[in-house]
């Protein structure tokens, strides 16, 4: 067996992200410090097995998904594996690119990046169904390569990038929603002002 | 205008982005992103939304879990476990 305090000196860097991605899988804190808890003894008692110099933190991302799957998913009633609807391509920036809003000129893709919210972004994020949630954590904010995100999702790197592609525009979508309710963003995209749909540049001329 | 190149560099954004093109490839981006104003403006946005989203999503685990998990390492790790 593993020396404790070795797993644990080894792990330390990452475990406030792993905790990220605990809450973001899980959605509420009491499942996510279980998850953590298994997790890190799974990976304690599985130490001996890993491959020195190897990613170690790709293998831990991998353990937490294997035990979020057997033992927490389980308990969703929601489907498994769930579909989105179709969202084009640079949704948020054909909304707010190049669209001044302020008296101060400020862009309004700056001010909505300033003004989102920690708790708007991580429940956009949580709204995302698991299948493309996920690729999106790993690759947006843990920085995974496709390949380690394959490994770590057990799926083909085809599948990695096309849940991606799509879990990110839909991703977009729901910020862009918050920034709507919030009333954050000019409320162009209804009447097809200017900088509603996009700046009337050479961007859609097509 | 928007051009085929356009519609090939945006459709590598995302590659791009993540690093995942091959040399030849983000160097033939590059290149029509240094002509392409619009399209370099639309990189620019995708990059700072990605930053904003790995910075509002920076969890701290709290102290009482760290402990917990380490009782629980240590729990395991006695010689009669």
């Amino acid at each position: 067996m593993a020396d404790p305090s070795t797993f644990t000196d080894d792990t330390a860097p990452y475990v406030d992200a792993l905790y990220g991605a605990a809450r973001r899988m899980t959605r509420n804190t009491a499942d996510a410090e279980d998850l953590m808890q298994e997790t890190f003894l799974r990976a304690f008692r599985a130490y001996d097995r890993f491959e020195q110099g190897t990613n170690l933190k790709a293998w831990l991302y991998r353990i937490l998904t294997n035990t979020y799957i057997n033992s927490y998913r389980a308990k969703q009633r929601r489907p498994q594996e769930s579909d989105l609807a179709d969202v084009e391509d640079l949704y948020l920036y054909r909304r707010l690119g190049g669209v001044e809003t302020s008296q101060i000129g400020r862009s309004a893709e700056d001010q909505l990046m300033d003004l989102l919210t920690e708790g708007e972004v991580k429940e956009a994020i949580e709204s995302l169904p698991e299948n493309f949630r996920m690729p999106v954590l790993l690759a947006d904010v843990e920085g995974f390569s496709y390949k380690e995100i394959a490994e770590i999702l057990d799926v083909p790197i085809g599948t990695v990038m096309s849940r991606l592609h799509r879990g990110r525009k839909a991703l977009q979508k729901s910020l862009w929603n918050f920034a709507s309710a919030r009333r954050l963003v000019p409320d162009g995209t209804a009447s097809g002002a200017a900088g509603g749909d996009l700046a009337p540049t050479a961007r859609e001329a097509r | 205008m928007m051009s085929e190149n356009c519609d090939g560099a945006l459709s590598e954004l995302y590659a791009y982005l993540d690093g995942e093109l091959t040399e030849d490839d983000r160097v033939a981006v590059e290149g029509h992103l240094r002509n392409c104003s619009p399209c370099l403006e639309a990189f620019d946005f995708e990059a700072e939304i990605r930053k904003v989203i790995a910075n509002r999503c920076q969890d701290r685990c709290p102290d009482e879990l760290r402990a917990r998990i380490a009782a629980a390492i240590a729990e395991c790790a006695k010689p009669e476990n």
